[in-house]
């Protein structure tokens, strides 16, 4: 899977590690991360316990899943 | 808030108990309530959906002027259990092709779970409004679910001692989202009760009660049914799945036709939030809790696509009879009393 995006380690030295998991024909699902930067390098802060991180390049709403994926074909 | 009005004989013989007449008799209430096991169609049945609403009430926040232990009364928990019964059987003959269907699929479970929201598939009302709705339609849509949003994540979350391990601090981190993590103002209800205000409306939980339908009540119903029962925990977490993997792509149609409406901030909002919220739910729900539920106890499994088929099935249905009426001129609420000129 194509992950456009790069999850940063937390800014804060916190006792957790930044956990990505994959999801098959969706996105990436991150804890303890506090910000995921965008292509162009701006900062987005996470204010959720865990946040979805587009990984199909086509959310109208980077860096986050919007569910946009759906409507993408499988096989593409 | 305050007691609804009565809808026919279990309803009236249910809110009677509640309200103190002393002449009520629970063993004609039960065998009312098995006779409705003939009835084919008890999400319709206005009556029969209320008494079961008002009933669940009791183990949320109940009614003014009711008194709290009604809510263990081994009488009025008699005539609940027959109601949950009949309700139950309904469910499970209205979805139980669907559920046949989902068993005997390739795949894993949220494979089957993702593929089950494409298969049950009713009208939009998602689509309605982003298209063609009015602001009057939009604000009926608001109320039929306000009687859900004002408790939004309540039933699901009766589930938490229920279950353990890894499905549960997945439930744990969907609910602890969805109750605004930790701020109050972004409490997915009161985010809904600002939206039911900005556009006029009553923001009190429970205020439309008695202007919606069987429908309406029956999809509340069922959260209330599989919340309520430990038996039905795996129904509960299918349900939730389903809904949230339902929720992000409508809520941007939502909110394109709230813009095209030229509706409040504040409603646009709400919906705004479950665009990315539920993105991230839809993904929790389905794998962490629903596919771990079933690795942990298969035995779980059927219940899992019996709850989701539920949720799916119950919200096209009450969204045909919703887009029915609008299209035919009608209003979906019961008592058409909401005022066109009051949105802002």
């Amino acid at each position: 899977m194509r992950v456009a995006w790069t999850v940063p380690e937390p800014v804060a030295a916190g006792s957790r590690d930044v956990e990505a998991t994959p999801c098959p024909h969706g996105p990436l699902l991150v804890r303890g991360a506090d910000l995921v930067r965008d292509n162009e390098g701006r900062a987005h802060p996470v204010t959720r316990p865990v946040v979805a991180v587009c990984a199909c390049d086509k959310s109208q709403r980077m860096p986050w899943c919007d569910g946009t994926h759906k409507v993408i074909p499988k096989n593409r | 808030m305050q007691l609804p009005e009565e809808r026919g004989p279990l309803s009236s013989g249910v809110l009677g108990m509640l309200g103190g007449e002393a002449a009520v008799d629970f063993d004609a209430l039960v065998a009312a309530v098995r006779g409705r096991s003939e009835v084919a169609d008890v999400v319709g049945d206005d009556d029969f959906q209320l008494a079961m609403w008002v009933m669940y009430e009791l183990h949320y926040l109940g009614f003014e002027g009711v008194a709290e232990e009604w809510e263990w009364d081994p009488r009025l928990l008699r005539v609940r259990l027959a109601l949950d019964g009949v309700f139950e059987a309904d469910l499970r003959r209205r979805t139980d092709e669907h559920v046949a269907a989902a068993l005997a699929a390739d795949g894993d479970v949220p494979e089957r779970l993702f593929d089950l929201t494409e298969t049950i598939d009713g009208p939009s009302v998602a689509r309605f409004v982003q298209r063609e709705a009015t602001r009057e339609h939009f604000k009926e849509f608001l109320v039929h679910r306000s009687v859900y949003h004002l408790k939004e994540s309540d039933p699901a979350s009766w589930v938490i001692p229920r279950i353990s391990g890894k499905p549960k601090a997945a439930l744990v981190e969907l609910l602890y989202d969805e109750y605004g993590a930790g701020r109050p103002d972004r409490l997915h209800a009161t985010m809904f009760a600002s939206g039911l205000e900005a556009c006029g409306l009553e923001r009190e939980y429970g205020a439309y009660l008695d202007q919606v339908p069987a429908y309406t009540l029956a999809v509340n119903n069922a959260m209330s049914l599989f919340g309520l029962h430990r038996r039905l925990r795996a129904a509960a977490m299918g349900h939730l799945g389903a809904f949230e993997a339902t929720s992000s792509l409508p809520s941007r149609r939502f909110v394109s036709g709230i813009r095209r409406l030229g509706l409040p901030e504040e409603v646009a909002e709400y919906f705004d939030e479950h665009i990315e919220a539920d993105a991230v739910h839809e993904q929790l729900a389905l794998r962490d809790i629903c596919a771990e539920l079933v690795r942990q106890d298969p035995s779980l499994e059927r219940d899992v696509f019996f709850g989701a088929a539920v949720c799916l099935h119950l919200d096209s249905a009450a969204a045909e009879q919703m887009i029915a009426a609008w299209h035919s001129g009608r209003t979906s609420l019961r008592v058409p009393d909401l005022d066109p000129e009051a949105v802002a």
